[in-house]
């Protein structure tokens, strides 16, 4: 009866971790798994550097005039700061570690559905990151990380090295994205239909359309801004006819979906760990997958809320506003799907789950913020101030950020086979939750107040204000410390891991903890759906194998 | 009530009656936000403690099918967010199109933005200024801006109004200020090393105030310093008043009439002696050997020490120099005179333009008074992308008129 199914754990195939030794066995290899481990240790280190440059900036705002560093170092720290968060650490975050680990297994395959595709865009990103580190050693650029023209095409400041990386970077992108697109189509599982995907497999497709559909958006404005600056081609150089909103418009043409590329993802993490600690199917499981679809949509036609004050008629302001709206509802449906899925529930209160409760707390507010400053009324008073930088570090680091350490959590044990320390795991998520915090809502404040964002020096009385937010960050800056190191103290000391230990019925928990190079002892032939929670463990498991072999 | 609400979220003070609107509109939408976040938080965590897990689950356990969420339920939440939303959008679009669209009967003043600094000219009084702007309260005021080089952003809390300035466009923005009084104006738009620096001050006058700021003739001592920073009263505002009144352009033309060169050269595009003032700026000038040069300061300045040096084709070459004959200060005024005729579409044979010749010769000095475009009105060089040698001495009131800088205009002896 239980031939094959428990026999995983027992089983003398190594898993991925011990499968081959020697570094070439790692910087060679096909396996999704190892792939995403690298990406894991390059994305962590890009996720530190710019959290470092985060802390300077903080500490550099305590005092209105020069605390550490002089207005150039600021200028450009601030730069690098949000191209190392944005295009090192946010876009690649989420799908290429936990997209890239999970989802050959959560559809039942072996692997990506093109392996050497899934290699090379590792390197990609590692020649990116290292163009960009260039860029970041010879000075780097003053421009923020939205480059915009005509100030990007006159400084002195290295701008060329850091667009040239990020242009490198867009196609480990596309390189990841055609590699998801292809795997959701061709390689499920026997009986995994579209409606029987995890739905963190659903957010990551809905990601991978974005990424596919805007990273050469992202490209060509690139391309353009190098030929302007080169050859004086002129397209944004208003001297000679050209027009510098264009660029506004082509660049967050980009770089408004570039936002779902972060968030989508987050939210896919979240749909996992809500009903796996819940024990229960999602509340609303068609409304969350098509909604990630809904936002992917309709995340292309609201660009034009970046540009409320930039010199926008009156009728485009008023239709790029109703658009955005309708991205609000997509995420909306979502936190309700969330909050109903707890009803009724069983709910084992692990750090994973307090993650996502900080989580619903910060991304409701910063969503709901997004819809306030999507207001364009409001916006005027808002736009390029602290509130802008608040609402979108509630978004993507109170989203994100904290979706990115519950996935860490949550697949920690199907990862690395140990289990984390859970007392220190709680003790850092509410941390982080109150550091967060105390960061950002005084920008909030700081934001109504009129301080307007990129600024080294400020009016004495936006002091208050800026002290709570640098108190925050330093905290914030721990917690995170403390959470990756509970981690990292895991990987050794920590308890070994069962094969499910968060009892959950999704795919990918039918592996062994670390799983066997090609995930599954045997190809999985689904005949359930991945939250039938009214099936025990054992009746889902065999559920999930070829019925003659579980027969045997 | 409101008074409360704006203390609480940090507002500034409420200067014009938008603002107050707008504010109403903020209460409004924040508090809503707030309440929404706290509440989901508050089910989510009251679920958690009503549904906790009562054991750990074995291997065989089984979990009560949690309900699935019924489609009228659905229905009710996205149809009722959705209102929300749309409410917002509708109350945030009719601010935004007042904030946006100025009153018929605005004043105008010119705003220049440059790394880093806002200038400021009026049509009314012919006086410009940097870093203060005087405003009359109670009578709407539409700034028109353009920038010379990047793009800034005007913003001025108080008023909750924002506006991008961007290189090569004019944008607009409008305000009306209730009473008297000082007003910060920041730059939003990052616009290099000293972005954060970049900021200017609005002062309000009352009505007789503001007459006699416009009537002013007579120069007054001005503060130095950073007048945002001050503590003067507006009552105070004749400190503030610029020195003269001050317009470089007209000062140019004076000077040009005045030294004889519009006898030979017109300004309306038509041929005579010299070459038209008329579109010279920046236009591709070509010479006798062949070659082109380009009509910009430095070349102006050449022409006028050097007139032998690069003659216009088609001209004779009878303009006498004026090396030691123009000061400094007359230099720059007739460039930015130039300058501000650039718009003036020059005839492409310098007779028979879009602009009427006049009917005899050139017109005597006196007469100048009338130039084809209301040179006062508007700022001298909008032209984006070329920052200037005499720009970088734009003239700070205190200190009329300032030389060209010696490094990029060359006089040979």
């Amino acid at each position: 009866m239980s031939a094959a199914a428990p026999a995983a754990q027992n089983s003398p195939a190594p898993d991925y971790l011990h499968d081959g030794s020697g570094i070439a066995s790692w910087l060679l290899t096909r396996d999704h798994k190892r792939i995403a481990i690298m990406f894991y240790v390059l994305i962590v280190t890009f996720l530190f550097l710019g959290g470092i440059f985060a802390l300077v900036l903080r500490t550099e705002l305590l005092t209105p005039e020069r605390t550490i560093i002089d207005a150039t170092t600021y200028n450009r720290m601030f730069t690098m700061h949000g191209v190392t968060m944005v295009w090192l650490f946010m876009i690649p975050a989420i799908p290429n570690i936990f997209g890239n680990f999970v989802l050959p297994p959560m559809l039942g395959a072996k692997d990506l559905a093109f392996p050497r595709l899934n290699l090379a865009s590792l390197y990609v990103y590692a020649i990116g990151a290292i163009v960009v580190l260039a860029g970041m050693v010879a000075g780097g650029a003053d421009t923020g990380w939205t480059f915009y023209v005509p100030y990007s095409a006159e400084t002195k400041t290295a701008v060329a090295p850091v667009v040239a990386g990020i242009f490198i970077l867009g196609f480990s992108s596309i390189f990841t994205a055609i590699n998801f697109i292809a795997t959701v189509h061709t390689l499920r599982a026997e009986g995994i239909s579209w409606m029987r995907m995890p739905l963190f497999a659903w957010g990551i497709y809905a990601t991978s359309i974005i990424m596919l559909l805007a990273t050469p958006v992202l490209a060509l404005v690139l391309v353009l801004v190098a030929i302007d600056h080169l050859f004086g081609f002129g397209v944004f150089n208003p001297a000679i006819g050209g027009d510098p909103v264009l660029f506004q418009h082509l660049f967050w043409f980009y770089s408004h979906p570039a936002v779902y590329i972060m968030v989508l993802p987050a939210m896919g993490v979240i749909s996992e760990v809500v009903p796996t600690f819940a024990h229960r199917r999602p509340a609303s499981y068609t409304a969350i997958a098509i909604s990630s679809l809904g936002i992917a949509f309709v995340g292309f036609l609201s660009w034009g809320h970046h540009l409320f004050v930039a010199g926008m008629s009156e009728l485009d302001a008023g239709i790029f506003g109703g658009l955005s709206m309708f991205v609000a509802i997509f995420s909306a449906i979502k936190v309700f799907a969330w909050t109903g899925t707890l009803y009724k529930g069983s709910i084992a209160f692990r750090t994973p789950l307090l993650y996502f409760f900080g989580f619903l707390f910060l991304f409701i507010f910063g969503g709901m913020t997004g819809v306030a400053v999507a207001t364009q009324g409001l916006d005027v008073h808002w736009h390029d101030t602290y509130f802008i930088v608040a609402h979108f570090h509630f978004i993507m680091v109170g989203g994100t950020i904290t979706a990115f350490l519950a996935a860490a959590h949550y697949w920690f044990p199907k990862m690395f086979g140990r289990m984390y320390s859970e007392r220190v795991g709680l003790l850092a998520s509410a941390a982080v939750f109150i550091g967060f915090f105390f960061t950002f809502f005084p920008q909030f404040l700081l934001g109504n107040l009129g301080m307007p964002r990129r600024y080294y020096a400020y009016p004495a009385h936006f002091q208050f204000l800026n002290v709570l937010s640098t108190g925050g960050a330093w905290l914030l800056g721990s917690a995170m410390l403390l959470a990756l190191g509970n981690l990292v103290v895991a990987l050794k000391y920590g308890k070994p891991a069962t094969a499910n230990p968060w009892h959950s019925r999704s795919y990918e928990w039918l592996s062994a903890s670390p799983p066997i190079t090609h995930n599954f002892e045997e190809t999985p032939v689904i005949r359930r759906d991945p939250y039938c929670y009214v099936l025990s463990e054992h009746e889902s498991r065999e559920r999930s194998f070829p019925p003659s072999e579980t027969a045997a | 009530m409101n008074e409360l609400l704006r203390t609480i979220l940090f507002l500034p003070p409420q200067a014009t009656a938008e603002a107050t609107a707008v504010d109403h509109l903020h209460y409004f939408v924040i508090l809503t936000t707030m309440c929404g976040a706290a509440l989901v938080t508050l089910f989510a965590a009251g679920f958690v403690i009503r549904y906790r897990q009562r054991a750990e689950p074995d291997e065989h356990h089984r979990e009560a099918p949690g309900p699935t969420t019924p489609g009228w339920l659905e229905t009710a939440f996205i149809t009722g967010m959705f209102s929300l939303f749309i409410l917002w959008w509708v109350l945030g679009y009719h601010e935004y199109v007042r904030l946006r669209v100025p009153p018929r009967d605005a004043m105008t003043v010119y705003v220049t933005a440059k790394q880093w600094m806002w200038k400021f000219s009026y049509p009314e009084a012919g006086a410009q200024e940097i870093a203060t702007l005087i405003v009359p309260a109670g009578r709407p005021v539409k700034l028109v801006m353009t920038s010379r080089d990047v793009i800034h952003s005007f913003y001025v809390p108080d008023f909750r109004i924002k506006q991008d300035v961007v290189p090569g466009r004019y944008t607009t923005v409008w305000f009306n200020v209730i009473a008297p009084g000082r007003h910060e104006v920041l730059c939003t738009q990052y616009c290099g090393t000293y972005h954060s620096t970049m900021r200017a001050e609005i002062i309000a006058l009352a009505a007789p105030e503001w007459d006699r700021f416009i009537g002013r003739a007579s120069p007054t001592a001005r503060i130095a310093g950073q007048p945002y920073t001050m503590a003067e009263t507006p009552g105070n505002w004749q400190m503030f008043a610029p020195a003269q009144q001050l317009d470089l352009v007209r000062l140019g033309e004076q000077a040009a009439a005045r030294l004889g060169c519009l006898r030979c050269h017109s300004v309306d595009g038509s041929r005579h002696i010299g070459p038209t003032f008329a579109g010279l700026y920046l236009s591709r000038v070509p010479l006798e050997n062949g070659e082109e040069v380009v009509g910009d300061e430095a070349y102006i300045t050449e022409s006028m020490m050097d007139p032998l040096a690069k003659v216009h084709q088609g001209f004779e070459p009878v303009m006498p120099s004026y090396l030691g004959l123009i000061s400094p200060a007359e230099t720059a005024a007739i460039i930015e005179y130039v300058k501000a005729l650039s718009p003036v579409p020059p005839a492409p044979d310098q007779g028979r333009g879009s602009v009427a010749p006049r009917p005899s010769g050139t017109p005597p000095p006196g007469e100048m008074g009338q130039p084809p475009r209301e040179l006062g009105t508007r700022p001298p060089d909008t032209r984006p992308g070329f920052v200037l040698p005499s720009e970088q001495g734009t003239p700070i009131p205190g200190h009329p008129i300032q030389p060209p800088p010696q490094g990029r205009i060359e006089i040979r002896p």
